[in-house]
């Protein structure tokens, strides 16, 4: 970075410190200045600034100038198709698979390109009809035993083969723990730009770049961001957040079986093992309903209050960080930045203040129900519906008026 | 052996909070801390350590004054640590982050371990570690919940699943991204704080690793931020008033058939 990148226009900044706030790496502070019109002017260090633009957005007075060396632009016409790599488990397609293909349908017909699907499996092959169903115009498939079950290694390194062979223009994965562990391998190798955990996908109209959104800080900030010279546009996208491509049995679609050389195939580590989590099973990121308890319940054992509302509606259990920390709940219960993202139809929270990294994880919900005692509580600012009062008083009420409505 | 730790200093998120005025960040008052996920991966390294014999050292990639969440490391244990630092770095994406510290651990050298928080609490990609290990080619294992063996040639792991968990065997050296069910972080020791205040913590920039120049920092990165903003506030929603035989029967009366057809 030149000293030049980043400057302060001085006759612009008339002190008001709006970027001072905006920044979150608190590069920015305020001096006195007799050459700024207010005589106070923002100063930015350095050394703190990442160059991430947040400043320039909250600046009403243009007073910032944010420089970006314009590269020479490359020849990336040879890159074409929207992919989307289907995520496949025992031979079971992983449902974030056909929100992508959703996803991606859009994004391909915006392009005038085909959407297609990549397949990686053993005995595999049949599964490209439901891809096709879903909307993949063409499903590459790489059919071997050595990708019966995923593995880190060679499953970057087909990928990367096809990509390379290929040449997508976009490629879509789901930000699952394969997704994750798979797609950063990819895209260093090919040298492309990957943008994790969207929310927003779409075609910018003039570039026909791909615009990438997706939120920081435990979801206080959004960024849009670009891949402007590289190909292919790498993104992944969490589960629920996207809507499922409808499946449809008349359609047609290509399937292209792509040979790979054995030493593609290696992998140095190998799995002796799967064991199937034990106890409950229920997947709250699929949840409908979520029921949903944080420090409020005051001690683990009045979660059991939770659980008899959960039964009644048919919900999910989910938990609040501080319950798990605290050893009230498995972290598989947990919502949020560092737990799950979910996308119900109700997500009741109870005793669940609101803090801004359990938002990040449930605010897309429906219908957001809070229940607390502290009136002030974050969560009011997002609930649908919000009741103010104990939750140990309200929540039995709840699930026996529930029980006469649902007639249980 | 030698066990390497990739730390970032990020913003102590659980602290930030919105403006309700202005919709931005309350930056005032916002600590710097190790990356939680990041504590985890420490801990591991001093464990491993402790049982096989050898040393750990930290590595981070961060401005200057990310040096103090190095000297926060030692205080925990860990033997020595490097700062990666180098005005060329701002800006810099995953791709070159992680293109950034493999260099650095080219030139550290004889790692037999290199660990990793799964994710950071600020960007919350979790790609760098991965991304690392394909700029060494070094095999990984993700989301390790424990580690049932190691000697100096192999290591055996519980990877943590979305439906249970996997058992896998990797040579070394190799890369390990951690989550929080494998271990409780120990507390820094005064002999600790002691030892975190007398360290030398060499900075090497961009000659140092010998990084090539157009691989670094915003203009290196291949993904740019072409905006930032905040998110439209949700809705405001109704707060239902009056003694709990009366708000009860309303919030039913709301949910019902939300209820009946979703199931």
């Amino acid at each position: 970075m030149n000293d030049e990148a980043i400057r302060i226009i001085t006759e612009n900044c008339v002190g008001c410190a709006a970027c001072v706030k905006a920044c979150p790496f608190a590069a920015i502070e305020m001096q006195d200045s007799d050459d700024a019109p207010k005589g106070s002017l923002a100063v930015i260090d350095l050394d703190k600034c990442t160059l991430c633009g947040a400043c320039v957005e909250a600046c009403k007075f243009e007073a910032i100038d944010l420089r970006k060396e314009a590269k020479p632009a490359k020849d990336l016409s040879g890159y074409s198709d929207v992919w989307v790599f289907a995520e496949q488990n025992g031979g079971h397609i992983e449902s974030v698979t056909y929100e992508l293909l959703g996803e991606g349908r859009k994004l391909a017909d915006d392009l005038g390109m085909s959407l297609c699907a990549v397949l990686l499996g053993s005995g595999i092959q049949d599964k490209s009809r439901e891809l096709v169903a879903r909307g993949a115009e063409k499903v590459y498939v790489v059919d071997r035993p050595e990708l019966e079950y995923f593995r880190d290694e060679p499953y970057a390194a087909v990928l990367i083969d096809l990509v390379r062979k290929h040449k997508p223009n976009i490629l879509l994965c789901g930000a699952t723990t394969v997704g994750r562990s798979l797609i950063s391998r990819v895209a260093v190798t090919v040298e492309a730009g990957l943008t994790a955990d969207c929310t927003g996908l779409a075609i910018d109209p003039e570039t026909k770049n791909l615009l990438q959104t997706r939120p920081a800080f435990g979801g206080n900030i959004m960024a849009t961001i670009v891949s402007p010279d590289t190909r292919p546009q790498m993104a992944t996208v969490r589960h629920k957040v996207m809507k499922e491509a409808e499946p449809d049995e008349s359609r047609q679609g290509e399937v292209v079986l792509h040979d790979v050389a054995e030493k593609i195939l290696a992998s140095r580590a190998r799995r002796l093992d799967f064991i199937a989590e034990e106890g409950s099973t229920v997947n709250i990121a699929e949840a409908d309903i979520i029921v949903s308890g944080g420090r409020g319940l005051q001690k683990p054992e009045n979660f059991d209050v939770l659980r008899e509302l959960a039964e009644v509606l048919g919900a999910g259990l989910g938990a609040s960080r501080a319950a798990v920390d605290a050893d009230w709940i498995p972290y598989s219960h947990q919502v949020g930045q560092t737990g799950k993202t979910v996308c119900p139809k109700i997500y009741i929270a109870c005793g669940i203040s609101g803090q801004i990294q359990h938002l990040a994880g449930m605010s897309s919900a429906d219908i957001i129900v809070a229940i607390n005692r502290d009136a002030d509580a974050p969560i009011f600012r997002v609930a649908t519906y919000g009741i103010v009062g104990d939750v140990l008083t309200i929540v039995p009420m709840l699930t026996k008026e529930f029980r006469k409505v649902l007639g249980k | 052996m030698h066990f390497v730790v990739c730390v970032k200093q990020v913003p102590d998120t659980t602290d930030v909070k919105i403006d309700p005025e202005t919709n931005t960040l309350i930056r005032e008052g916002v600590e710097s801390i190790i990356n939680p996920f990041d504590m985890y991966a420490i801990e591991e390294a001093l464990r491993l350590r402790d049982k096989l014999g050898g040393k750990v050292t930290a590595l981070s990639m961060g401005p200057p004054q990310a040096e103090t969440a190095l000297r926060e490391a030692i205080s925990l244990g860990v033997d020595e640590a490097v700062l990666l630092s180098d005005r060329a770095f701002a800006g810099s994406d995953t791709w070159v982050t992680s293109y950034t510290l493999a260099a650095g651990l080219k030139k550290i050298g004889d790692f037999d371990i290199i660990l990793f928080g799964k994710q950071a609490s600020d960007g919350d990609t979790a790609q760098v570690g991965p991304g690392i290990a394909a700029h060494l080619d070094l095999p990984q294992i993700t989301y390790v919940r424990k580690v049932e063996e190691i000697d100096e040639n192999r290591i055996v792991a519980e990877r943590l699943m979305e439906t249970g968990y996997e058992v896998v065997e990797a040579p070394l050296p190799c890369i390990l991204t951690v989550v929080k069910e494998i271990n409780e972080p120990r507390l820094p020791s005064l002999k600790g704080k002691m030892a975190a205040k007398k360290a030398e913590i060499p900075t090497w920039g961009a000659a140092d690793i010998e990084a090539e120049p157009d691989k670094l920092g915003l203009d290196g990165s291949p993904t740019k931020v072409i905006r930032i903003f905040t998110p439209p506030p949700r809705e405001g929603g109704e707060m239902l008033e009056g003694e709990p035989d009366e708000t009860v029967p309303k919030l039913v009366e709301k949910l019902k058939d939300v209820v009946l057809g979703a199931r």
